[in-house]
């Protein structure tokens, strides 16, 4: 069974239609990011949320009275969790109590006070599940997720440079970074809260969009030697072509696997999936569309000689295929 | 031949010793089987987001304990000081790292400054003012090391608490990059705020003279100071049902450091009450503190609050009670944190996440449900379009899942909700992976080259690809677990040990399935099913 058989469409021909694309959905998301604003959950701003299970259905509307009502005030955000069976409810505010003395609980209580005040329904005690954050580990967790995504892409850069060329990382970097912003662009549309969780998701595109594009330099790479006399948009495209079938399957694949992941993985997960779903598309689109083009247009710009583009590049003078013994 | 022989030999080896370490626990547990108690031991572990429990950060103010031994070496010059008949005006404590003592005698300088050397110079840098004044500063390195051993000793404190409380497997560790916060996670456990409560007590015992008291106002216990109080003395209020003032001597006769063990009694009324017994050193301060001292009260001082004060009848040496107006359950809870020892400084949380038991199971129900129908549909697929392959791809996937299970039992790696998304996450590299390999087998074979040499000359071209793959995504699960948390940890662990295994299982177990399959038919007809 084959889906493709050789393929040959012009990939690069298309770059210039597909950067433009990208930059509208980045410049899109940018927009909304300024305006709405990214929804931080309560690991990096800080905050209290309280699940608690209800005895009967419970009242989504009189649950927002009740709390609107007291203390707790009406900026309070009340959501299902889970399926509907479970009759579990989120209640997350922005506030904690004070780090100093042992109050930091204190909003659970104002909450859990509120709801029984305003006879919102009766649920159990203790709560399912509490998360309290104050601003001071807010602030840590929010310092080490960058620091860990700012480490590890250049940690990439680094290693890619060194197995690859510059031209070839910053191309890589480029497209990965398109993955990270696409991702951002889409949580702020459809308005995801910045977790922890939705970290690990968007570090594991860093690691899936790399991945995606070093396939294909790989393939470059080693058609260097037998496309020696095309330029290196020709050698480009044909790689792309050669991967193509792979780089579907392999999307397709994953795809199922998170697919499944953000359908059944629950609650917690649902925003690492989404993550994973819009990074592994725009992963694939950016590895076809994106990574090649920007590495043929760093190293356009140095005398072209046929294929010996690579003169000029660290990896000539390295004698190409010492690597590959086959 | 053999060489097949011997692959297929490590193969199973690996998987069978893979298995039993860590699926078959597992299995053993879920449906009675039998299991050695020693591997039943070494069972995966769950994170607190599948098991339920609690997971706080404090953080401990170790200013407090700087600033506790610098009044300390203060008060102790000063005594040096009035030993030697030297006598000071005025001694005063500005931040927790420096004292400062004036009104030195001109002609009695040389000494004092020799008393300070002894008792003050190993820690604290010192400046002389006019008028015989004296400044001391902790040395910067004094300091860190001190709020370091705070640190630790906040540590051990809560471990031990921790221990008593009967929490299996808690985890206390240092946390953050502020060098004072402490990070504690206790599986399952159900009384949240009582844990709470018994983490935070300082537990600082103090047995103090009291002057007078008590009385029902700060004024009226000062009043025959002239309103002044004295330097050696301080006030404090009492607690619960007894909430006056008492003027007390500052300096403890007796602390917490000289407690033996602390145990539940009952006072001459029959209440809840903690009973104590003293250390030597403890014994000999208490008989000559009491002996001197018959006929005044003396006050049970806990986390700065008077507990009772009852009058010394006669010389007391080893044992005494603490009463007060207890409950039980305080009675109890007093006796576990005395024993543990005190805290050196108080401490506040920072962050606290309680996950309930059945939000745990939920998610372990969710999670496993996701994983199975992801592998369901990945193997469905893989057969479709590889055909007999694709079982290649199905054994090479299922080998990687168990070695990765079997490594974190045996390493005692944590399962958090987070490593199941990575375990998902691990199986759609491997099918990259066994894609990579196939599609390439593919082109080879069109391009016409026979069965084996396409098998070979592939999965050498592909291990390049491969090895540049797995590197990069290394990299970034190494940063996740550097900087991570919890959970996320969880995660970036799974993802680390599964890129390796996969490295091995599709690269190793998929091609000697592919050799061992082409061996079986003759050379030049050899064919595959891709």
């Amino acid at each position: 069974m084959k889906f493709l058989n050789n393929p040959d469409f012009n990939f690069v021909r298309w770059r210039w239609h597909a950067i433009v694309l990208s930059l509208v959905v980045i410049l899109a998301g940018f927009g909304v990011i300024m305006t709405r604003g990214l929804q931080k959950g309560v690991d990096f701003e800080g905050g209290t949320i309280v699940i608690l299970k209800f005895d009967q259905q419970p009242d989504l509307a009189k649950i927002r009275n009740a709390l609107a009502a007291s203390t707790v005030g009406g900026d309070a955000v009340v959501q299902r969790y889970g399926p509907a069976e479970n009759r579990d409810v989120l209640i997350r505010v922005r506030r904690t109590g004070q780090e100093s003395g042992g109050e930091l609980s204190r909003e659970v209580d104002a909450i859990v006070g509120a709801l029984r005040a305003g006879s919102a329904g009766s649920f159990k005690m203790p709560p399912e599940g509490t998360e309290i954050v104050g601003p001071v580990v807010g602030e840590q967790l929010r310092r080490q997720g960058l620091l860990a995504t700012v480490l590890a892409l250049s940690g990439i850069l680094l290693y890619i440079a060194f197995r690859f060329q510059l031209s070839f990382a910053v191309g890589a970097i480029a497209a990965t970074l398109h993955d990270l912003l696409v991702c951002l662009a889409f949580l702020a549309f459809f308005r995801y809260d910045l977790t922890l969780n939705v970290i690990a998701g968007l570090l594991t595109i860093t690691g899936y969009s790399v991945n995606d594009t070093i396939v294909i330099f790989d393939r470059v790479r080693e058609n260097l030697r037998s496309q020696r006399r095309d330029p290196l948009s020709t050698i480009v495209n044909t790689a792309v072509n050669q991967t193509l079938s792979r780089t579907i399957i392999t999307a397709g694949t994953t795809l199922l696997s998170v697919v499944a992941l953000y359908f059944f993985g629950g609650e917690v997960l649902e925003g690492f999936a989404f993550t994973m779903l819009v990074g592994i598309i725009s992963g694939t689109y950016s590895t076809v569309f994106i990574a090649a083009a920007i590495a043929i247009m760093l190293q356009g710009r140095k005398p072209v000689k046929g294929q010996m583009v690579t003169a000029a590049a660290p990896e000539a003078t390295r004698k190409p295929g010492r690597r590959r013994a086959s | 031949m053999k060489n097949i022989r011997w692959k297929v030999f490590t193969i199973v080896g690996v998987f069978a010793v893979f298995f039993a370490l860590g699926v078959y626990p597992i299995l053993a547990t879920r449906y009675g089987l039998p299991a050695p108690a020693w591997l039943k031991a070494r069972q995966l572990d769950l994170g607190l987001d599948l098991q339920g429990g609690v997971h706080l950060v404090l953080r401990v103010h170790t200013d407090e304990a700087l600033k506790t031994s610098t009044t300390t070496t203060a008060e102790q010059l000063r005594e040096a000081a009035r030993v030697a008949g030297i006598t000071v005006s005025a001694l005063s404590v500005p931040s927790p790292t420096t004292f400062r003592i004036e009104g030195v005698p001109q002609d009695r300088q040389a000494e004092f400054e020799r008393l300070a050397d002894d008792n003050a110079s190993a820690s604290y840098n010192r400046t002389s003012g006019p008028g015989g004044s004296y400044d001391f500063a902790m040395r910067p390195n004094i300091a860190v090391q001190m709020k370091q051993q705070a640190l630790t000793q906040a540590r051990e404190t809560i471990d031990r608490r921790v221990n008593e409380l009967g929490v299996s497997e808690p985890n206390i560790s240092e946390y953050g990059d502020t060098g004072d916060q402490l990070m504690v996670e206790l599986p399952g456990v159900s009384e949240v705020a009582r844990a709470k409560e018994i983490i935070r007590s300082t537990a600082q015992l103090q047995l103090k003279i009291v002057e007078s008291g008590p009385m029902s106002s700060q004024e009226a216990l000062l009043q025959p100071h002239n309103g002044k109080l004295p330097d050696d003395m301080e006030v404090l209020q009492g607690s619960g049902q007894e909430p006056g003032f008492y003027l007390l001597r500052r300096t403890a006769g007796i602390t917490g450091q000289d407690l033996r063990t602390a145990q539940a009694t009952l006072d001459e009324n029959g209440r809840p009450a903690v009973g104590f017994s003293l250390t030597r050193d403890g014994s000999a301060k208490f008989g000559k503190l009491t002996g001197d001292n018959i006929g005044r009260s003396l006050a049970i001082v806990l986390d700065n609050r008077v507990q009772s004060a009852p009058r010394i009848d006669g010389r007391i040496n080893d044992n005494g009670r603490i009463y007060g107006s207890f409950t039980q359950e305080q009675v109890r809870d007093l006796v576990l944190v005395l024993n543990s020892g005190a805290l050196p400084a108080s401490m506040s949380y920072l962050e606290e996440r309680v996950i309930g038991p059945t939000l745990g199971a939920d998610s372990i129900k969710s999670g496993v449900l996701a994983s199975l129908a992801g592998l369901a549909l990945v193997v469905v697929f893989m057969l479709v379009y590889y055909k007999l392959s694709g079982i290649n791809a199905i054994v090479a996937m299922v080998a990687n899942l168990v070695i990765l299970i079997g490594l974190m039992a045996y390493f005692g790696f944590i399962m958090t909700l987070p490593g199941i998304a990575g375990f998902i996450l691990t199986m759609g590299m491997g099918v990259d992976s066994n894609v990579l390999i196939f599609e390439r087998i593919k082109e080879e074979l069109a391009a016409g080259s026979g069965a084996r040499a396409a098998v070979a000359k592939s999965f050498e071209r592909v291990f390049l690809t491969l090895l540049d793959t797995h590197v990069t995504s290394l990299i970034a699960a190494a940063f996740l677990f550097m900087f991570g948390t919890g959970p996320i940890r969880g995660f970036a662990t799974t993802l680390f040990i599964g890129l390796l295994t996969n490295l091995f299982t599709s690269i190793f177990v998929s091609r000697t399935i592919f050799e061992a399959v082409l061996l079986r038919q003759p050379t030049a007809k050899a064919s595959l099913s891709i």
